[in-house]
């Protein structure tokens, strides 16, 4: 995009906001944004993301791949700080060791915003952070399997993630909550696909026996689309109809899971939003134009997909990303 | 016929019927078997085709160790395989180039160890650590960081489908079992490996091209771990190189430790090892179907494992034939199938 386009962009992105008296948005800003680096799907596709979103507002973002090493990224926050930057995002690689670096852009006056990740620092080093609630996305996923099967009797088997992380103990005891209320559905088996599609098959197929060929299986949970999508076709292999015969449940929205909803294989998932960067910039604008000192910790939307959401249409959006 | 005997007496047979017992007694319907759609289906089958990749690594695994050797970057070679595979049919080749790419690029890898370790003389260890780091970066850059997904219908039969009734990844596994055990005991190849891991420079001396045999042997592990890999990728139709083979190396390297292999080089058996893969597959499902929590896989399998090298140390050995004093040339025997 040419610097006139840019420009153009910028100029009718500001018209567009100065009609609310908010403020006249990022545009022309600088913002540095240090990047884990990209292991794994997600994270390539919240970089494309935050990329996007930087342009549509006319920011010029300064990206920095610490390719999973803490040290470059503190490297990169202090480059950021001696360009003079108006703000810089950290997608932190790990939680501790921050201090030092945090200070350093605090005392050049940067906001600093944390994305997706906490870290274990004083709270005044840093503006504010984006992250989702994965204790939360696994309870919509329970309420939407509370309401889908009603007052039906309901066993569900449950494919964890890597034991001891924390997305895997979030999201199951997140589930939990969710179905806490129902005595018609309860988990009858739980074991760990580690996040993968082949374990997730793996596992699957082994519930498949254990429960008399799947015919008391009523649904699937999985903490990861990927699972998920091996989980479907440990079914289909079984001869029985994922999304018919056992309902499939998972999160991340990743976009091959929007492909099973359109073959019917699947049946909800819940969206962790690569998306962090606009929460981040929107607090950024409000801080930097009108000094709103924004809460702690944004929560970002754990929106719920059935097949009714357009499937396909979110597959086409998102298989661009680079998940 | 004393031979066939010795063969059911050994450790890895009794480890064997001990570890389906179990499966059986957590869970009654173990050993049954059901006609579905063209082919066998159960618990028993299930075993077989999840254990069929490792099965498949540790039938290279066996030739590199029998050299005193190891090969850490067979996941990794799988994930390259399963790689160049899935981009190539995505891409819109044609199977059968997406299948011979893959299997080339695992030769190619294991060549690249077999230099490292004959030419250059590196440690074994070293030498193969480099791939099994670099490997899956190197995997990563080809599906450019994301699952590549493909509805190939070659490929996924080679995942998924069935031969004769048994599932496809089981039926390569016994050809290649089946060839490589004819190969090295009906000609003098596997005396000639036998030879070069008891002592390179001897074997050299008597006349056995040993560097040869050496990069010959890396150069079969990288071709199993491409077979291992394309068969991983056809299970789940797509190449996931960050998690395809992870950690399968190590697994591989038990299976032939199982078997009874030495590390230090020498007297080897691949069936054995193929004996030792479908015995750690055997426990993996059993903990699956048990409805244990997944705190305990781990530490079930470590027990497990203990309990089976324990049978089959010198000392278990020993005490087996000093109740058994007229069978006492079984446990000793030197010759393997």
């Amino acid at each position: 995009m040419s610097i006139l386009h840019k420009t153009a962009l910028a100029g009718g992105l500001a018209v567009l906001l100065c009609s609310s008296a908010l403020a006249q948005g990022l545009s022309g800003k600088v913002v540095g944004f240090s990047q884990i680096g990209s292991e794994s799907g997600w994270r390539a596709a919240e970089t494309s993301v935050t990329k996007a979103e930087a342009e549509r507002l006319g920011i010029d973002l300064k990206f920095a791949d610490a390719q999973q090493k803490q040290e470059n990224q503190i490297k990169a926050i202090r480059g950021f700080i001696a360009q003079g930057v108006d703000a810089i995002l950290v997608a932190p690689v790990v939680a501790t060791g921050w201090e030092e670096v945090l200070t350093e852009a605090k005392e050049a006056s940067i906001p600093v915003v944390l994305l997706d990740r906490g870290i274990e620092a004083p709270e005044d080093l840093y503006l504010t952070s984006v992250a989702s609630d994965q204790v939360k996305e696994g309870r919509v996923a329970g309420e939407w399997l509370v309401g889908a099967v009603g007052d039906k009797e309901c066993k569900v088997v449950e494919l964890q993630g890597t034991v001891g992380s924390s997305p895997a103990i979030n999201r199951k005891q997140g589930f939990e909550e969710g179905i806490a209320g129902a005595a018609n559905v309860s988990i009858i088996r739980s074991q760990t696909g580690d996040f993968t599609r082949s374990k997730g098959k793996e596992v699957m197929e082994g519930f498949i026996k254990a429960e008399g060929g799947g015919a008391g299986i009523c649904a699937v949970y999985s903490h990861n689309d990927d699972m998920a999508v091996g989980a479907i076709q440990a079914i289909k292999d079984a001869g029985l109809k994922p999304g018919t015969d056992i309902l499939v449940v998972s999160i991340d929205a990743v976009p091959d899971i929007f492909a099973a909803m359109v073959a019917g294989e699947a049946n909800a998932t819940v969206e962790l939003t690569p998306n962090m960067a606009g929460p981040a910039f929107a607090a950024l604008d409000a801080y930097l134009n009108g000094g709103t000192v924004p809460e702690k910790f944004i929560i970002t939307e754990s929106k719920l997909y059935t097949p009714a959401d357009d499937p396909q249409g979110e597959y086409d959006r998102r298989k661009g990303l680079g998940y | 016929m004393t031979r066939l005997s010795g063969i059911f007496l050994r450790p890895q047979v009794a480890a064997l019927v001990a570890v389906l017992l179990m499966n059986w007694l957590l869970f009654p319907d173990f050993f049954d078997l059901t006609w579905r759609d063209g082919r066998l289906f159960g618990s028993l089958i299930d075993v077989l085709n999840r254990g069929a990749p490792v099965a498949i690594l540790a039938i290279g695994m066996t030739a590199v160790i029998a050299t005193k050797g190891v090969d850490l970057s067979v996941g990794a070679v799988m994930a390259i395989a399963a790689a160049v595979a899935a981009t190539l049919v995505v891409g819109g080749q044609p199977a059968i180039v997406a299948v011979t790419a893959a299997l080339a690029a695992g030769l190619l890898c294991g060549l690249w160890n077999g230099v490292l370790v004959t030419y250059l003389d590196m440690q074994p260890i070293v030498a193969t650590l480099v791939l099994m780091v670099a490997g899956r970066g190197l995997a990563q850059l080809i599906t450019e960081g994301s699952i590549v997904t493909f509805s190939d219908p070659v490929l996924i039969y080679i995942g998924t489908g069935a031969f004769l009734g048994l599932p496809m990844p089981v039926v390569i596994a016994l050809a290649l079992l089946l060839l490589t055990t004819l190969l090295v005991r009906r000609t003098a190849l596997g005396l000639m490996i036998e030879a070069v891991g008891v002592n390179k420079g001897a074997a050299r001396l008597v006349g056995i091209p040993a560097r040869l045999l050496l990069i010959g042997a890396y150069a079969f592990a990288g071709f199993c771990a491409a077979i291992a890999g394309i068969i991983v990728a056809g299970d789940i139709r797509g190449a996931d190189a960050n998690n395809a083979g992870l950690w399968l190396e190590l697994d591989a390297i038990l299976a032939v430790v199982i078997g009874g292999t030495s590390l230090l080089g020498g007297r080897f058996s691949i069936p054995l090892s193929v004996l030792g893969a479908v015995i750690i597959q055997a426990m993996n499902t059993g903990i699956l179907i048990s409805g244990l929590p997944p705190e305990f896989n781990l530490m079930v399998k470590a027990g497990i494992i203990i309990l089976i090298l324990i049978l089959q140390s010198p000392l278990a050995a020993e005490a087996f034939a000093r109740r058994m004093p007229k069978r006492k040339t079984a446990p000793r025997e030197r010759t393997m199938p």
